[in-house]
């Protein structure tokens, strides 16, 4: 059966779903047909539904012999003409880092979910957390740029996991898909559209290897078997993609492009949700499971008639800069509610000339909102 | 000059040292390309990082995925199991594809997709100037084991087989006629094909070891070499290079 007309009978179904079911099944409706994976807590859901979903659509489902197999199978099956995706937690993440530097150096559009768990090391790891908001940043070696959405609920993941394959498409580059194993571990319905109500940018192709690594800011792609003979590698390489690490200028040229594809993007990639009072002092800034806490505890707040305002970020990188200066500008004070120690914060205090503060828990729960309502509380009182 | 067309020409000359048998294998890999009368269109070259991963990338006119240290199997997996219809080859070295890569290749083999595998085994970690590598025989003096290496060789084609491969052979550069014959043979396997081909490096691997000139290499492949027809024939000369069809 082909996709659409498996998806169709989907079409306005009410499902009970978990997180990571769901970026299954919106993997699905972006026209994945590729996906490549190694079992871990708390992302294994996304492989097992794959496993499911997959073969009846026409899809390739394979469990690697590990994570850094896994990304490198996507990857080999993009050039081939997959639509690719692979999914894991921290520990796998980690091994995913050098491929992942990889596919953003040979401008390979995939999607690849970090369903973040407690770390370092194993962690907790069937527990939640979110310490690996730098590490998507940053986690692969060299000047490089990446694109991270974080969803907060099971119906987000689901549409994020769409509009990640379009950003891969569109700009011609990884996307990573931070959740968290709240996030993916949370059920809760979602009604699936129809497939003809999605749409993801096709991939543009061309047989001119001439063109396939520039000069254009994000440029065509070749597939194999096309008669291109395209030369694809992790190594500085011309426009045409062979191999040149002696020229500085080349390197420099490539690099910056990359670089710029992404970073220029980033108005166009901006994705945001804000409520802000205009007599609150203290402003919220949070993300994915977090986010879900923290909401909780502003609206108790504003209940008790105490104005706090609030900014959820989706598009975490690249980093939302001109909401995140304009929202610190307008607060007095500002309290980064995420699970880890204090990452997002130092990201935000980089925009904020006033006072920025951090609430965050680690160890695998959540904070209650009455936690979170309480600390805001005296943040409001003392700032008053 | 006729060959000359399997070539990306604007990638030449290639960076082997002079007396390497990367060249050797290339020359003999295209041979049997044109002898098959291959359609280098439905060809995909994956390989990872090592001088033996430049024999076909970028120096021969397919589509051709250089890819990191160790996982071309990896990538060649993906490449395969999107298009069954494309012929994959993964021309790798015995660090890439024994050490660093080593359980993707066991993998590989136990999954018998066609991927066709040519593992150039020169004994060492060439490309970084002489480090002691999993195939570096007892004794010898690399960069690294300056005072002889102190462990034991692994038995690629006898891993391979055993985790199940379709086809395994082990040749050395000294052998090209009927290593051509298994590289076409390789090329038209349904299931893994897995050739170790056991090639010369007089800089890297001579400089200590004390091989500096490849015919003394080349002499001491011949000289080695025995011939077998099995898997049960090979493990009866474990102090030899047994060379010839193990499985298939």
């Amino acid at each position: 059966m082909s996709r659409d007309d498996f998806l169709a009978r989907y079409a306005g179904r009410r499902l009970f779903l978990l997180g990571d079911e769901a970026c299954a099944w919106g993997a699905l409706y972006a026209g994945c047909d590729f996906y490549a994976a190694y079992p871990i807590t708390p992302a294994s859901e996304i492989a097992e539904t794959m496993a499911q979903l997959l073969p009846q659509t026409g899809g390739v489902f394979v469990q690697m012999e590990d994570e850094i197999a896994s990304i490198a199978a996507c990857i080999g099956a993009v050039w081939a003409g997959a639509r690719a995706m692979t999914a894991t937690s921290g520990p796998g993440f980690s091994l995913m880092q050098e491929n992942l530097g990889y596919a953003i150096m040979t401008e390979t559009p995939l999607v690849v979910v970090n369903v973040q768990r407690s770390g370092p090391s194993t962690g907790q790891a069937t527990k939640g957390a979110q310490g690996d908001i730098l590490q998507a940043r940053w986690g692969t070696h060299g000047d490089h740029e990446i694109v991270a959405l974080c969803p907060w609920s099971v119906e987000e993941t689901f549409w994020l996991t769409i509009k990640a394959f379009d950003i891969a498409e569109r700009l011609r580059t990884p996307v990573v898909l931070l959740t968290d194993g709240e996030v993916g571990h949370f059920r809760e319905p979602l009604t699936l559209p129809h497939p003809k109500d999605v749409s993801v940018s096709e991939r543009r192709l061309t047989t001119n290897r001439e063109e396939v690594f520039g000069p254009q800011l994000v440029p065509p792609m070749a597939r194999f078997g096309d008669g291109s003979f395209v030369h694809i590698t992790g190594s500085t390489h011309k426009s045409n993609g062979l191999r040149d690490v002696e020229t500085q200028a080349v390197h420099q040229q490539l690099v910056e492009r990359l670089v710029r594809k992404i970073a220029s993007a980033r108005e166009q990639l901006r994705d945001i949700r804000s409520e802000i009072d205009e007599n609150a002092s203290v402003g919220v800034i949070s993300l994915g499971a977090a986010a879900r806490v923290a909401f909780g505890a502003v609206k108790k707040l504003r209940n008790r008639a105490t104005p706090v305002s609030f900014l959820r970020i989706l598009t975490l990188w690249p980093f939302p800069e001109r909401d995140v200066r304009d929202f610190c500008e307008r607060h007095r004070t500002v309290v980064v509610v995420e699970q880890n120690l204090g990452q997002l914060k130092r990201v935000v205090e980089r925009f904020s000339t006033n006072r920025v503060l951090h609430y965050g828990k680690i160890g695998g729960v959540l904070p209650s909102t009455d936690e979170v309502a309480q600390f805001l509380q005296e943040v409001v009182n003392e700032t008053a | 000059m006729r060959l000359h067309r399997y070539l990306r020409q604007e990638a030449l000359p290639t960076p082997f040292c002079p007396g390497c048998g990367c060249g050797t294998i290339l020359n003999i890999f295209v041979h049997a390309l044109d002898e098959l009368n291959f359609d280098i269109k439905r060809l995909v070259c994956v390989t990872g990082i090592g001088c033996s991963s430049w024999i076909p990338s970028p120096y021969l006119l397919c589509d051709t995925l250089h890819t990191t240290h160790g996982r071309a199997l990896a990538f060649a997996t993906g490449v395969k199991l999107y298009r069954p219809d494309l012929r994959v080859v993964v021309i790798a070295g015995d660090g890439d594809l024994l050490a660093i890569g080593g359980n993707h290749l066991i993998h590989a083999a136990r999954r018998n997709l066609s991927i066709c595998t040519i593992l150039v085994n020169n004994s060492i970690y060439a490309m970084t100037g002489g480090q002691v590598a999993p195939t570096t025989p007892k004794g010898v003096r690399t960069t690294t084991t300056p005072y002889g290496n102190p462990e034991a060789p692994m038995d690629a084609a006898l891993l391979v087989a055993a985790a199940g491969a379709k086809f395994v052979a082990r040749f050395t550069t000294a052998h090209p006629f009927p290593l051509k014959r298994a590289i076409k043979t390789a090329l038209n396997t349904d299931g893994f094909a897995f050739i170790e081909v056991l090639s010369q490096c007089p800089v890297s691997y001579g400089k200590l070891s004390g091989l500096r000139n490849p015919a003394d290499q080349l002499r001491f492949f011949k000289e080695n070499s025995v011939r077998v027809r099995s898997l049960d024939e090979a493990r009866k000369y474990p102090d030899k290079i047994t060379v010839g069809v193990l499985v298939g």
